[in-house]
């Protein structure tokens, strides 16, 4: 039986409208029961039915409806999933009980089948033996028939298969025991029931750590609320997340959860972005600031007004790239999936080959030889310890970088990431913070610093550069009221000019100065400086008389340097990568100790640069804001978008980091080294598990050393191997992120 | 001794025929329509499903076995992926633009099924 699903009802407004919603859900194809409680404005639907068509439905009969997925259900997963983990305990349970003093007794404690009454004491071993079979194990061969018919085998087929040639050699012995040689009447009742009682506490144990797997996906997904607080003419009033609408005006009080990404209206408050971005600073927010749903407000209550709802809100893309994410495949798990699809009926041809082997060149009894070889082949094959290898592995680890906000798209990212030989760093919002400021202000011989300031921010506050805003912003704090300026022009890759008080006023580079005819010799050497200290120098001249000059600089991020030097401790070689004069870009260069220095490069052409040192056979992550570095992202093997906060652009590269310091591509590089070499262990373990394992159940070192695999011992290796590989994974959440 | 080897023979054509030569009946999907499919003892039911080039088609798993194993269904070739709760349905809505057979499977592969995609 299907879990009901409970629908939130709206815009019925009289008990006769309970009766139309229920007869639009029934009219549903699937829907077995639908009851609409009118009080609570909801309705719960049981059948087999999706919660869409019946939106749908409800919808079309004039009202409006949203699935309440609620605790409610989760508690309900929770409850079905331990049931199930309960039920196989209780089956190992019953299997061991019968199978340990079985085994005990084969050692002379039971009578042999020649004996009398031997015959009838192991028919009714056997019929109780058929009971906990069908009882503990019958999942096995339900699962092993119908897998059969679709032309399919898996770890059913093997282990219904291994139990059950066991359960029927013993039986037929029992009834007909001189088909056989006399030494060849063994009967293996204890080991059919032993190797379910083992499978089945594997996947019990498996099941539990499996749970810990999904761990970050189920974290990020119970960041969003269920309900939200929204402002409805004049009145505050809670609904369901789902019926919260585009541009409407919601109120958070301290301590909860934004509901949906918004931007801030009234108030102002101290936000945690902590979960989405792994900043754990809280980030202020007042008025006109974006807020981003599953984020909480620490301080203040405010209002803002939804600008991203359902499946648009950052986190819900976070989400979707995670789960994404964990479904992908890096190349290193492809041939794991060519074996793993012909696996199960490769064995199956094994084990019969091995019984073949055995019947025509075996040592007598070879009956009971060949039938035991067979037996372990059949069990210990662990086909799921290699499907899991890798899927398991990725989606622990894409889960855990989700945690500390890196966003890797892919198992192909997450694959090359952990083979980087060199990483491109962009300089500004990058290395630095994105934001310059005027460090210099150095008027000429004779000339005013406060008088050079204001001619400059006057010239600059028709311009839109980075640069300018940093001097107008400086005139503003120092209080000076900017001059009028008319013809404003902008001179690519010079400078800017205009005209203040009816005289032309230039500011700019070296060759804007030349063109202009004034003399900068005054400030030449001033100049070199402060370009050595990392500040961008600009001249400053009224008509052709040299004013003085202004040095911006864009300040570095104060964790740049030690995120750098992490980077050459991975064994990275760091480049920077910038439009600034070589001058500046190696003054910040030295500051940070990158290893080289591309500079003076135009936007479109830093793809071409990646593009060279790959020519020189490095393997070169780009690491940019993600916007205006989108072509040298996509050029790049693996590319960086860096963020601060939730703003950034996720999805514009194959790694997304959320906050916007360096040490999230360190965390990255880092995490993807470590699940690959996860990955690695499992695939190695896996494999040489099979491939030894197999061979040594078939009898490999019986001509040789005369030892032959307990059936027995393989069921208990069998059921391990799958829960090894899980819990290897798992020893991926416990990666700490560098702050 | 002949019989057993000839019968053990025999029974190597059978699982290279069954597994790998043959294959089960397809089922057919026209556009719009959704295809449930049962998770349930191991295998996909149906494990086969035919749809036209460019064709949406909805596919509605039914999740009955509680075993991680089944919990999610991979698309190979496709970059889809779902995880399906326990006991309700779980949609996924695919539309491939280029014909060839796709094959879903959970993360072990134990459970696997095809999406035959016709021009």
């Amino acid at each position: 039986m299907s879990q009901p699903i409970r629908l939130s009802i709206s815009g019925m407004s009289c008990a006769g409208c309970v009766g139309t919603v229920e007869n639009a859900l029934r009219a549903v194809d699937g829907v077995d029961e639908a009851n609409v409680n009118f009080a609570e404005h909801t309705a719960m639907v049981k059948g087999s039915v999706a919660a869409n068509q019946l939106i749908n439905a409800v919808k079309q009969a004039g009202y409006d409806a949203a699935e309440l997925a609620g605790e409610e259900a989760e508690q309900q997963k929770e409850e079905v999933e331990f049931a199930y983990y309960r039920g196989l305990i209780r089956k190992t349970i019953v299997a061991a009980l019968v199978g340990v003093p079985l085994m005990i007794g084969m050692y002379g404690l039971f009578p042999m089948l020649h004996d009398p009454h031997g015959q009838s004491f192991w028919l009714v071993v056997g019929m109780i033996t058929l009971g906990v079979m069908v009882y503990s194990g019958g999942h096995f061969y339900t699962g092993a028939w119908k897998s059969f018919r679709n032309h399919n085998a898996n770890m059913d087929t093997l282990i219904g298969l291994g139990t059950g040639t066991a359960w029927v050699f013993s039986m037929l012995i029992t009834l007909w025991p001189e088909i056989v040689p006399s030494e060849a009447r063994h009967v293996y009742f204890e080991a059919a029931v032993l190797i379910i009682a083992f499978i089945n506490l594997g996947g019990a144990l498996e099941m539990r750590a499996r749970g810990k797997t999904s761990q970050a996906i189920k974290r990020l997904i119970g960041l969003q609320p269920k309900t939200a607080r929204v402002m409805r003419d004049g009145v505050e009033q809670d609904v369901p997340i789902s019926e919260v609408g585009l541009g409407e005006t919601l109120r958070v009080r301290p301590g909860e959860r934004i509901p949906v990404d918004g931007v801030l209206i009234d108030g102002h408050s101290n936000v945690d972005e902590s979960m989405l971005s792994g900043e754990p600073v809280p980030i202020e927010k007042r008025a006109g600031d974006e807020v981003s749903a599953g984020t909480i407000n620490a301080s203040g209550t405010f209002l803002f007004r939804s600008t991203r709802i359902g499946r648009d809100t950052v986190l819900a893309q976070i989400i979707e790239m995670v789960r994404t994410a964990q479904a992908s495949k890096p190349e290193i798990g492809r041939l794991v999936d060519k074996v793993a699809s012909v696996f199960v009926p490769s064995v199956l041809i094994i084990a019969v080959i091995t019984f073949l082997i055995w019947i025509n060149l075996g040592p007598e009894p070879r009956i009971s030889y060949a039938l035991v070889a067979t037996m372990t082949v059949l069990i210990i094959a662990c086909p799921c310890a290699l499907g899991l290898a890798t899927p398991i592995s990725i989606m622990v680890g894409v889960g855990k970088a989700a945690e500390f906000g890196v966003l890797i798209r892919n198992g192909e990212a997450l694959q090359l990431a952990g083979r980087l030989t060199t990483i491109v760093l962009d300089k500004t919002g990058t290395i630095t913070a994105g934001h310059p400021e005027v460090i210099s202000v150095i008027p000429a011989p004779g000339q005013d610093a406060s008088t050079l300031l204001l001619l400059a921010a006057s010239v600059e506050a028709g311009s839109e550069h980075p640069l300018a805003e940093a001097i107008v912003s400086k005139a503003r704090q120092n209080q000076l009221t900017l001059i009028k300026a008319e013809k404003f022009e902008a001179i690519t890759a010079h400078g800017v000019g205009a005209v203040l008080a009816g005289q032309a006023v230039w500011l700019g580079n070296q060759r804007l100065m030349s063109r202009e005819g004034v003399d900068t010799a005054n400030l030449t050497s001033e100049a070199e400086r402060i370009a050595l200290l990392g500040q961008t120098p600009m001249f400053v001249a009224q008509g052709n008389l040299l004013i003085g000059i202004i040095g911006v600089a864009d300040p570095i991020k104060t964790d740049s340097a030690a995120a750098i030097e992490h980077l050459h401790r991975l064994g990275l070689k760091v480049v920077m990568i910038t439009g600034d004069n070589r001058a500046t870009a190696a003054a910040v260069a030295k500051q940070v100790g990158v290893d080289e220095v591309i500079a003076e490069v135009l936007p479109q052409d830093k793809a071409n640069k990646i593009e060279a040192l790959q020519a020189r056979g490095d393997i070169v992550a780009m690491v940019g804001d993600g916007i205006n570095d989108a072509p040298a992202l996509a050029r790049a093997n693996v590319g960086f978008a860096i963020g601060t906060g939730t703003d950034v652009a996720i999805e514009s590269a194959d790694v997304t980091l959320m906050r916007g310091s360096l040490f999230g591509v360190v965390d990255a590089i880092t995490i993807s080294k470590a699940t690959v070499r996860n990955i690695k262990q499992n695939l190695f373990g896996a494999f040489i598990y099979n491939t030894v394992g197999i061979p040594l159940a078939a009898g490999i070192l019986y001509p040789v050393l005369g030892i032959l695999l307990n059936p027995l011992i393989a069921g208990a290796a069998m059921a391990m191997s799958s829960v090894t590989v899980v819990s290897n994974a798992n020893r991926l959440r416990l990666f700490k992120a560098r702050r | 001794m002949l019989w057993v080897n000839l019968a053990g023979l025999l029974s190597i054509v059978l699982i290279v025929y069954w597994f790998w030569l043959s294959r089960p009946r397809s089922k057919k999907v026209t556009t719009g329509t959704a295809i449930e499919i049962l998770v349930e003892n191991g295998v996909y039911t149906p494990a086969r499903i035919t749809v036209g080039v460019g064709h949406p088609v909805t596919l509605r798993f039914i999740r009955k076995d509680v075993s991680p194993c089944a919990e999610q269904v991979i698309f190979h070739g496709l970059g889809k992926s779902e995880t399906l709760e326990v006991g309700r349905p779980n949609e996924i809505t695919l539309q491939v633009a280029q014909a060839g057979e796709y094959r879903f499977t959970c993360q072990m592969q134990m459970y696997q099924g095809t999406l035959v995609v016709t021009p």
